[in-house]
């Protein structure tokens, strides 16, 4: 791929996110800042690249540790804002969703 | 290499499945906006990162799949008991910390391209070498700022501004001096010093460092928007070194919704971007505060606040982040219930920034299964203010804070209030007078209408309850 191809990608992928995130109600600023923070773990698979070629203990651990990060930033980030959105879904039944403690 | 290696790296079935990881993650933040299909939009997005992270697995070239294994099972665990060991009022800080590991894999991507790089005999190209920079850059200021502003808002430094004497002029030399690092490396690209390189991340480190201790904890939701943003774009440009689609599209997507919630954020405080990261709000008249005597209010107990409460029409509880801190959600919510039960009307008023981050308040509200319906909006609930009968704040401070209209010279003035002193009374529940984030002193608890209750707001609040069944 060329540099100008990345380029246009970028520049059309910096479009989308101000179209995307724009009049967002402040209500969900907090999940919504937490899973975007969730999708830049996605460095995670820089990590996976570059240990795929390090060759000396110090890339190792350099590579290993990227690696923990990026994983920590995905599972922690989506999860934790699984969670925070969870307490929204929550439906003002008191008794009846007792029994369906939803699923995973 | 690998004995999965089926795809080639950049070609055109990885090039597919990476669009298709990519076009979840757009999807799925679309449907994060809103609050009906918000959970479903994160699970969208979480398959996006499935997608991407198996799609990088089945590259021919990756390897020493040990190490992959470990860095996988150590992050996912701390990953997964960190996300169920939080707390609801933690958020913000868990944001924080998350969002700064994730700055953190980029600076360390970055050394280890640049090693590799140099390994393979200097002559790294500049449409290479410029990125990995900036993405060294960018995510080590995230790493470190990221984390002062986890340990402030945990508390385990003070909250207050912590400035040096001539820190503007020590940041701009910094940066200057990382500037001129980045552009030496990159003219003698054929021959990079690594020394040179690691004294940026350093540089960085303390950049990272210096920028975020001056800022106070009030603004650090704005602070950590604007880090996440930064992580995003240096999670881009580490894409532009490894040529990887998936990267730039997701770390440009996170880079300008960053940006925009950051801008949002700042506005609802009334401030700018500029102003929250070098103004040092938040410190300088506390010790006006702190030294004033003691001005005249009225303070009562929770019998006197149960009657106020019991014999009105219409109730407004304005929460803050004290509320969260006691863990009072739910002991006001029985106090709402209970008056309901009278037919009093209850409603919640939430400021933009209540609790510790926008949309933090409505988070901590819904899990006391506070209906919807009854959270208003700072400009809806204004206008009802002088119709209402009694405005509790619970654990509020700032935001309620007169000053902010009536003192053109308060460090807060011009911030958006919940107008609470239009009220007809007001109770304010606060364990003492102290002065909030901005640390300046509340002139709304000296008002002729307002009451203070001295106490912990889930004991009062439940005690409140109590009493109104008695009545």
């Amino acid at each position: 791929m060329s540099i100008m191809t990345e380029v246009t990608i970028f520049v059309l992928a910096a479009f989308v996110g101000f179209e995307v995130i724009s009049k967002v109600p402040t209500t969900l600023h907090t999940p919504l800042m937490s899973q975007t923070n969730a999708i830049h773990g996605i460095v995670m698979l820089g990590g996976l690249i570059v240990v795929g070629y390090a060759n000396d203990p110090l890339e190792y651990v350099i590579g290993t540790i990227a690696i923990a990060f990026g994983a920590i930033n995905i599972v922690g980030g989506f999860m934790v804002t699984d969670r925070m959105l969870g307490m929204f879904s929550k439906k003002p039944k008191p008794k009846a969703d007792a029994d369906g403690k939803g699923g995973k | 290499m690998s004995p999965l290696a089926v795809l080639e790296p950049g070609g055109d079935a990885a090039t597919a499945l990476y669009i298709v990881a990519f076009s979840l993650f757009i999807l799925g933040v679309r449907r994060g906006t809103h609050p009906t299909t918000a959970k479903q939009g994160n699970m969208i997005a979480a398959v996006g990162m499935a997608v991407a992270v198996v799609t990088t697995l089945l590259l021919d070239g990756i390897g020493n799949w040990g190490l992959i294994a470990i860095g996988l099972g150590v992050g996912t665990t701390i990953g997964v008991v960190a996300s169920i060991r939080v707390q609801m009022t933690e958020m913000p800080q868990m944001v924080a910390l998350y969002n700064g590991v994730g700055g953190g894999a980029v600076a360390l991507i970055a050394w280890s391209e640049i090693r590799h790089g140099i390994s393979l005999g200097g002559d790294i190209p500049l449409e290479e070498l410029i990125p990995t920079l900036f993405a060294a850059v960018v995510g080590s200021v995230s790493f470190w700022g990221s984390n002062i502003a986890f340990a402030k808002l945990q508390d385990l430094i003070p909250t207050r501004p912590l400035a040096v004497p001539g820190q503007q002029v020590i940041n701009a030399v910094l940066l200057i001096g990382i500037v001129a690092a980045c552009v030496d490396i990159a003219v003698n690209n054929g021959d990079p010093s690594q020394a040179l390189f690691i004294g940026i991340l350093v540089a960085a480190a303390v950049l990272g460092n210096l920028v975020v201790l001056p800022i106070g904890g009030a603004d650090m939701p704005v602070v950590i928007s604007l880090l996440n943003a930064f992580t995003g774009l240096s999670a881009a440009a580490a894409g532009f070194a490894l040529h990887n689609v998936a990267l730039i599209v997701a770390g440009t997507l996170v880079g300008s919704s960053g940006t925009i919630l950051t801008m949002e954020m700042a506005t609802a405080m009334n401030r700018s971007v500029g102003n929250v990261l070098f103004a040092g709000f938040g410190g300088a008249p506390a010790a006006g505060a702190g030294t004033g005597e003691e001005r005249p209010h009225v303070s009562i107990g929770a019998q006197d606040a149960a009657i106020k409460l019991a014999y009105a029409d219409s109730v407004v509880i304005v929460p803050g982040y004290g509320l969260a801190v006691a863990q009072a959600q739910h002991a006001i919510k029985e106090v709402a219930d209970e008056l309901e039960k009278r037919g009093v009307t209850v409603n919640y008023a939430i400021h933009p920034v209540a609790g510790r981050m926008p949309g933090h308040m409505n988070v901590l509200l819904a899990e006391a299964d506070v209906p919807y319906e009854q959270l208003k909006e700072m400009d809806e609930i204004n206008p009802e203010m002088p119709r209402t009968d009694v405005a509790v704040v619970v654990g509020a401070n700032d935001v309620t804070n007169p000053a902010a209209k009536n003192d053109p010279d308060s460090p807060i003035a011009g911030m958006p209030i919940i107008e609470v002193d239009q009220a007809q009374q007001v109770i304010v529940i606060k364990r003492s007078l102290s002065p909030g984030f901005a640390g300046i002193d509340n002139d709304l608890f000296y008002e002729p209408n307002t009451s203070m209750l001295f106490a912990d707001a889930k004991q009062a609040a439940a005690d409140i309850a109590a009493e109104i069944q008695q009545l």
